[in-house]
């Protein structure tokens, strides 16, 4: 089963997951759990919108879920969507896939699928744009001092 | 967002933001064994009430509770109120103790804004900040009503831009009728209130809304009709001849409701007075919306203190 952290993470999630049918016929079910109720920075920056939570039907319990993110930095996203998944159910082991890599962990979390690893700089930006949501498919670094990195390069 | 006083604090895209946010709220909490986010641990929000309420009540307290916050309760009978200290005082006090938020009902209209001007005034002294949010002040508003029948009536009519609802009853007492037509009026809908002209307030025909006196000639082309409840404890003269004339001229009897289109919704604010405004057979009936209000309620409650009290204060 394979659960996406929107917004792209979501949208990889689908991607992913036609992948996987049309190279073994069968379909992993699909979902999305949004992390942004348990993180922990909520009260450093203006009230975000939520996102999208849908659990596929028959729960999580005794299930293997892949979660699917678009970029890797500090892990508190994929913390915070641990928190999150835990509150659906139990599965039997979670999995973390993620497009890109980019370093500077500030917890005990590592990817166990990566699609490329980026050593970045920490005022560097990593924006991922995918056909889905912002109309091409590319993965671009940008160097922006000083500016809140937008999307999920805050991941 | 600081505080929620009224429904004209919100723009159109503020209000789209709570109730979308009201929809993942209840999305994010679907299907869960356990109903409980961490969001607003450590939070604070007093429920101060002056007038009589259930669901109000216990809706912001049970809002508050799902997302970790501690809520405590304050009533007037009970308290300090009784041995005379003045609402400001009061306030004062509560904000003093940390509160994050106070949701506050009093019967004087107006008496949120002044609160929320003390509070700010005293914010700038003691360093403390406290939102506050209008759960019903006077005859004049009650925004987190009006915020629970739009999400409602998206919920049941997929949207609320281009429909016409109608309100009708006592719209001269009525908060819930004055946030609902600014409410609703901001979101798109057209807005018609039925009434008896004794009891339409002044200056009615500077809202955003239309006026008429026949329910049976508006009912056909409703998308959802909202009955107001008769608030006896506010009148205080004969504004009709009886309850059983009201119920002929204005109650939603069953005959009415069948004059209704099949898709249209039937909403009450609560608490109803069976028989006078609505038929019981149609406040239970497949039309009738006034359970998942409450539901609904709840939620929009969690996201306005979501927006209030998650974020960074401002």
């Amino acid at each position: 089963m394979l659960i996406g952290i929107p917004t792209r993470g979501a949208v990889l999630a689908r991607r992913l997951a036609a992948a996987v049918a049309e190279f073994s016929g069968t379909a992993p079910a699909v979902g999305t759990v949004d992390p942004t109720l348990y993180r922990d920075d909520l009260r450093r920056r203006p009230a975000r919108p939520l996102e999208d939570t849908a659990v596929p039907e028959g729960g999580l319990d005794d299930r293997l879920v892949v979660l699917v993110d678009d970029v890797l930095m500090s892990g508190r996203t994929v913390r915070a969507a641990l928190d999150a998944l835990s509150e659906h159910g139990r599965p039997r082991a979670v999995q973390l896939a993620v497009l890109v890599d980019r370093g500077h962990r500030e917890l005990p979390i590592r990817a166990d699928y990566v699609g490329k690893n980026v050593p970045t700089a920490r005022d560097e930006q990593i924006l991922v744009l995918l056909t889905e949501t912002d109309g091409a498919d590319a993965v671009r670094l940008r160097r922006a001092p000083g500016a809140a990195a937008p999307g999920g390069g805050d991941a | 967002m600081r505080h929620l006083l009224s429904v004209a604090d919100l723009d159109t895209a503020a209000a789209t933001a709570l109730l979308d946010t009201a929809d993942r709220l209840k999305q994010a909490l679907l299907g869960r064994e356990v109903r409980k986010l961490p969001t607003l641990r450590g939070r604070t929000i007093i429920t101060m009430f002056y007038e009589n309420s259930t669901r109000t009540r216990v809706s912001f307290e049970v809002a508050g509770k799902w997302m970790s916050a501690d809520t405590v309760n304050v009533s007037s009978s009970g308290s300090s109120v009784a041995k005379g200290e003045s609402l400001r005082d009061t306030a004062l006090t509560l904000s003093a103790m940390g509160a994050d938020c106070v949701v506050v009902r009093h019967p004087a209209s107006g008496a949120a804004h002044r609160l929320a001007g003390w509070v700010d005034r005293d914010a700038a002294a003691t360093g403390t900040q406290t939102s506050i949010v209008n759960a019903g002040d006077g005859t004049h508003e009650h925004p987190t009503q009006a915020l629970l029948d739009a999400a409602t009536l998206r919920e049941r009519l997929g949207g609320v831009a281009g429909r016409r609802i109608a309100i009708v009853g006592d719209v001269l007492h009525s908060r819930v009728a004055r946030s609902n037509v600014f409410l609703l009026a901001t979101l798109g809908a057209e807005v018609v209130l039925v009434a008896p002209p004794t009891l339409l307030p002044a200056g009615v025909e500077h809202w955003p809304c239309r006026v008429s006196p026949d329910l049976d000639a508006e009912l056909p082309a409703l998308d959802a009709v909202m009955m107001l409840r008769v608030q006896a404890e506010r009148m205080h003269g004969g504004f009709f001849p009886s309850a059983r004339e009201y119920a002929i001229g204005y109650g939603l009897s069953a005959d009415r409701a069948a004059l209704l289109p099949e898709h249209a919704v039937v909403l009450h604010p609560g608490p109803m007075i069976r028989g006078m405004e609505i038929a019981p057979s149609v406040a239970d009936g497949a039309a009738s919306a006034i359970l998942a209000q409450v539901t609904n309620g709840v939620h929009v409650r969690m996201a306005v203190l979501y927006h209030l009290l998650a974020g960074a204060p401002e």
